[in-house]
């Protein structure tokens, strides 16, 4: 299958080990990646924000670089939640029928990362290696819109050496919420705080989640206390085997247990 | 001390009010509580029903249904239960539902009613506009009266003393009922309350409720309640008035079936609250000689023109969304500053005010989605949400503040951006330099400057990665082309 | 009175919804309204009943059984085990169902501040729902006016087999007919969880319930 990678804003941005981890996990799956470098942003942040008028134009432009893509999948829940739940929304708002009707026929091929291994290529082991202790985080998009459910369990269960450790209340927010961590960065350290502990009860060294932008906001405050505890996104450890886990500039020691690292 | 009416009058936004909340470790410990006890008892009775979604769903279907007809069956309404004895009012706001009320309690001489727990009473000011007159009006529900005994206000619709513990309550007993030798547990502070209320039911003449439903097909109102207070001030007295919001009809008699199972699960985790209370207009030898029937518009009309946000109005007023909401569990109610507090606060206080005040309620949500989750006849608040958000920004930008607004020159410049990748790629760059600034010798950001500093307040922020994904994609097909 | 607001409120809801429909349109609307949910049980007879006493020992009610011909004695046992002698009865309460030595008291002839000074209060009821353990009294045959079944701290109440029904629909379909009388749905005993959510029964209504079955 031919697949078209759209990395995310921020993912391009922050976290391109993310990037080059889906790109690792599918071609080790046997199909060939396209990037379509016209891509930019999905419009959430804007449109969440609310300024709806001015995610219209970032959504168009998705729209028209992907228009005939075949497959098209993102290491992100809460930007296909975003398409999922508002593109046909931002259409209707400014009465764009023909855009509308391009959303309709965009939205099936489009697919999370996670899902689109279980769902659409019905895997669940990728052949991955990551002898490490991990919890895993439920991102409420991948939850409450997507409805993954235990699919990124599963993805995770089959990974050789790993050791999964549930966390508690994994319903409740993590408190990111895109600008909302700014804009109420009280209440949203609080709720982080809550959602920190519970990731270091688990004992886990690795926290790891379908959503950057959680694991940013959680590795931000564990960084800030000096924690053992990492974040790695769900890609990175499907990459991960025997011979090799991928390496990030924010960790420059590895962890002990890995096969050394690889750029 | 009384906390503030609303942002407005204490000059802060929620951010603002909710630091102040979070320092109050009491508070955050009892809301807390409270909370994760009637998530558990919601969760469980919810589980037993395997037909709950589709109770939702017809629950969202009805309330949406009347919402569309509003004008026909509140008419509807009105027509029956005056032909059953009831007298019908109309308020179009807070002052003239004060008005007809006190000028009935007037006509009859009363000095003192006693009053069952309703929002609505709250929302308009009712007690204050009482007192200021001569009238004392009494609270009989057992947390309104702790509220009202304590000079507070309510922080939940359904648990409105949640933020209080009983050491907090038996200080508030001792000492305005001056009982002394007041005991210290939960069931010595019921019966302190149980002996100080029993005498008052059955002296006083006037009593005033609110209600949950109005049932259009009979002109019937429906109390929904656990402590028998509410029974006690619809029977005894002899006049009758209740106080209720003009959204609250549905259409008939057979309605209720849903709701009365939708309503006691999702707001204390029952599976039937222990007394609900159905009466219709007049009963000869039942019940009150007069009925009077206050109905309140205070700004819920306009809410319907907006068809997005109309579905506020489906509300029944569970509370299950404050229960869930990971922001309300921190803050608890009195940061909304508003009789309405939590997620569905967020979207109907703005609303009712005609989006003037509450402004910044609609951002006091991270769009978890928890609470549509939860919401027993589907609001999609998240949506709601959004949409407020969109009408906020909209209005700003009409002002040269909000043009010039930090805010608005930020999301312009990243629209701007985001229109293309040669724009966003020169900003990448841009900011891997431009970062360098910022970056401490552990690789990582401190500190940022502006409002941005709110994240560098309690998170570190990890340096841009030399290289963007695209960068290297693009550096990866140079390197495959060269080989082939 | 408030006309003029009436009309003002209802031109603003007029004015927000825009074209009004007709009444048939409404009713039609309203006919095809989604109701998917569970409105008629699947418990038979003994296990309808069985259900039913569950759900009010979980509220620390009593449940008591008797056929028809013993409920007069059965009455008595009751009343006896709860040490209480002075019971408000509504006037049209069957007298085959009394029995001696207590002291029963027509309502009629009492007023509420009097309702206070008995022990309890009897009565027959309209429907019972086994689900979620709810009685229903309404002003009717030997049920009485609202305020007696409120006032006295302790309450009997008859319910017999056939008025029990399994699901809130089914306890609705039941009350259709009357729906126009005032009514009370009972589900346990008066109880409040307003302080740190610990339930407290008994705060203003009756602190005691009895139940009994007539099979």
């Amino acid at each position: 299958m031919r697949v078209s990678l759209f990395i995310t804003c921020y993912n391009d941005t922050l976290f391109p080990g993310t990037g080059k981890a889906v790109v690792r996990v599918l071609e080790r799956l046997g199909h060939s990646i396209e990037f379509r470098p016209e891509q930019t942003c999905c419009g959430q942040m804007h449109w969440n924000t609310g300024y709806l008028r001015e995610a219209v134009p970032i959504i168009r432009h998705f729209v028209e670089v992907f228009r005939d893509a075949e497959t098209i999948v993102i290491p992100s829940s809460s930007c296909v939640s975003m398409m999922r739940d508002h593109y046909l929304k931002a259409a209707e708002m400014v009465g764009d029928a023909k855009l509308a009707a391009d959303v309709a026929a965009l939205l099936p091929r489009v697919w999370e990362f996670s899902e689109f291994l279980a769902k659409k290529l019905g895997v669940e082991d990728v052949g991955a290696t990551y002898a490490h202790r991990v919890t895993y985080h439920t991102s409420c998009h991948s939850q409450r819109s997507l409805h993954l459910n235990d699919i990124p369990l599963r993805l995770l269960r089959k990974v050789r050496g790993l050791q999964l450790v549930p966390i508690e209340n994994p319903q409740e927010c993590c408190g990111f919420g895109g600008t909302f961590s700014i804009k109420n960065a009280d209440v949203s350290s609080a709720m982080l705080a809550d959602k920190v502990r519970c990731v270091l009860n688990t004992g886990a060294e690795v926290c790891t989640a379908v959503d950057n932008s959680c694991l940013m906001h959680l590795f931000g405050s564990m960084h800030r206390q000096r924690t053992f505890t990492r974040t790695v996104h769900i890609a990175e450890i499907l990459a991960s085997t025997a011979e090799a886990e991928p390496w990030d500039e924010r960790f420059p020691v590895d962890l002990p247990v890995s096969v050394g690292g690889t750029r | 001390m009384t906390p503030p009416e609303t942002l407005a009058e204490s000059r802060q936004n929620f951010p603002e009010a909710a630091r102040e909340l979070l320092a109050d470790s009491q508070i955050r410990k009892n809301v807390r509580h409270a909370t994760d006890v009637i998530q558990a008892k919601r969760n469980k009775v919810v589980a037993e029903l395997p037909d709950w979604q589709d109770l939702r769903e017809a629950g969202s279907a009805i309330r949406a249904h009347a919402l569309e007809h509003l004008d026909h069956y509140l008419a509807q309404f009105e027509a029956n239960c005056t032909r059953a004895g009831g007298q019908v009012h109309w308020a179009r706001d807070a002052a003239e539902a004060n008005s007809i009320i006190l000028g009935l309690i007037q006509k009859h001489e009363a000095k003192e009613v006693i009053k069952v727990k309703t929002m609505t009473s709250e929302e308009i000011k009712l007690n204050a506009h009482l007192e200021a007159h001569g009238v004392r009006p009494i609270e009989t529900d057992l947390a309104e009266l702790i509220v009202q005994l304590g000079h507070d206000k309510p922080s939940h619709f359904v648990a409105p003393a949640l933020h209080k513990n009983r050491q907090e309550v038996r200080e508030i007993f001792q000492r305005e009922m001056k009982l002394p030798e007041l005991g210290e547990t939960p069931e010595d502070l019921c019966a302190a309350a149980r002996t100080y209320l029993r005498e008052k039911y059955l002296r006083i003449k006037v009593a005033v409720s609110g209600a949950n439903f109005l049932v259009a097909e009979t002109g019937s109102v429906c109390l929904v309640e656990s402590e028998g207070n509410g029974r006690m001030c619809l029977t005894l007295p002899d006049v009758l008035i209740s106080i209720v919001g003009i959204e609250k009809v549905i259409p008939r008699f057979q309605d209720l079936e849903v709701f009365l199972q939708t309503l006691p699960r999702s707001a204390t985790g029952e599976r039937m609250n222990p007394y609900n209370s159905i009466w219709t207009g007049v009963h000869e030898g039942d019940g009150p000689r007069e009925f009077h029937l206050v109905l309140l518009d205070n700004g819920r009309s306009p809410i319907l023109a907006d068809k997005e946000a109309r579905q506020t109005l489906k509300c029944i007023r569970c509370a299950a969304c404050l229960n869930v909401c990971p922001v309300y569990h921190q803050t608890g109610g009195h940061a909304y500053r508003s009789v309405y507090a939590g997620p569905i606060g967020a979207i109907l206080t703005p609303q009712l005010h005609d989006m003037k005040d509450g402004r910044s309620l609609p951002y006091a949500s991270s769009l978890c989605g928890a609470c549509y989750e939860v919401c027993p006849v589907k609001i999609n608040i998240p949506e709601v949400l959004i949409h407020l958000r969109g009408k906020i920004v909209e209005e700003e930008q009409k002002t040269l503040g909000g043009k010039l607004g930090l805010w608005n020159i930020g999301m312009q410049a990243a629209a701007f951006l985001f229109a293309d990748a040669s724009r966003f790629s020169a900003a990448q760059h841009l900011g891997q330099m431009g970062q360098k600034v910022f970056v401490s010798k552990s690789g990582f950001i401190e500190a940022l400057p502006l409002m941005l500093s709110g994240w560098t307040q309690t998170r570190d922020l990890a340096a841009l990665p030399k290289q963007t994904f695209r960068d290297w994609w693009a550096a990866r097909e140079e390197r495959e082309e060269k080989a082939r | 009175m408030t006309d003029g607001s009436r009309a003002a409120i209802l031109a603003s809801i007029q004015g927000a919804l825009g074209a009004a429909a007709d009444e048939a349109a409404i009713a039609a609307e309203y006919d095809s309204l989604p109701r998917a949910y569970k409105r008629i049980g699947t418990l038979d007879g003994p296990a309808l009943l069985e259900l039913f006493t569950d759900r009010l020992l979980e509220y620390d009610a009593g449940v008591y059984r008797a056929d028809t011909e013993g409920i007069g004695a059965k009455v008595g046992e009751i009343l006896k085990a709860r040490g209480v002698n002075r019971i408000a009865i509504p006037d049209d309460l069957p007298a085959e169902w009394l029995p001696a030595a207590f002291d029963f008291v027509k309502a009629s002839r009492f007023t509420e501040m009097q309702l206070d000074k008995v022990d309890g209060v009897l009565s027959a009821c309209t429907v019972a729902i086994a689900e979620t353990g709810s009685i229903v009294l309404q002003n009717a045959p030997a049920q009485g006016k609202r305020s007696l079944s409120l006032v006295p701290d302790y309450q009997l109440c008859l319910v017999f087999a056939a008025q029990v029904v399994e699901t809130v629909p089914e306890g609705f379909a039941r009350l259709e007919a009357t729906k126009n009388l005032p009514m009370t749905f009972f589900s346990g005993p008066s109880a409040t969880a307003d302080i740190e959510m610990t339930r407290i029964k008994g705060v203003h209504g009756p602190r005691f319930l009895d139940v009994l079955l007539v099979v």
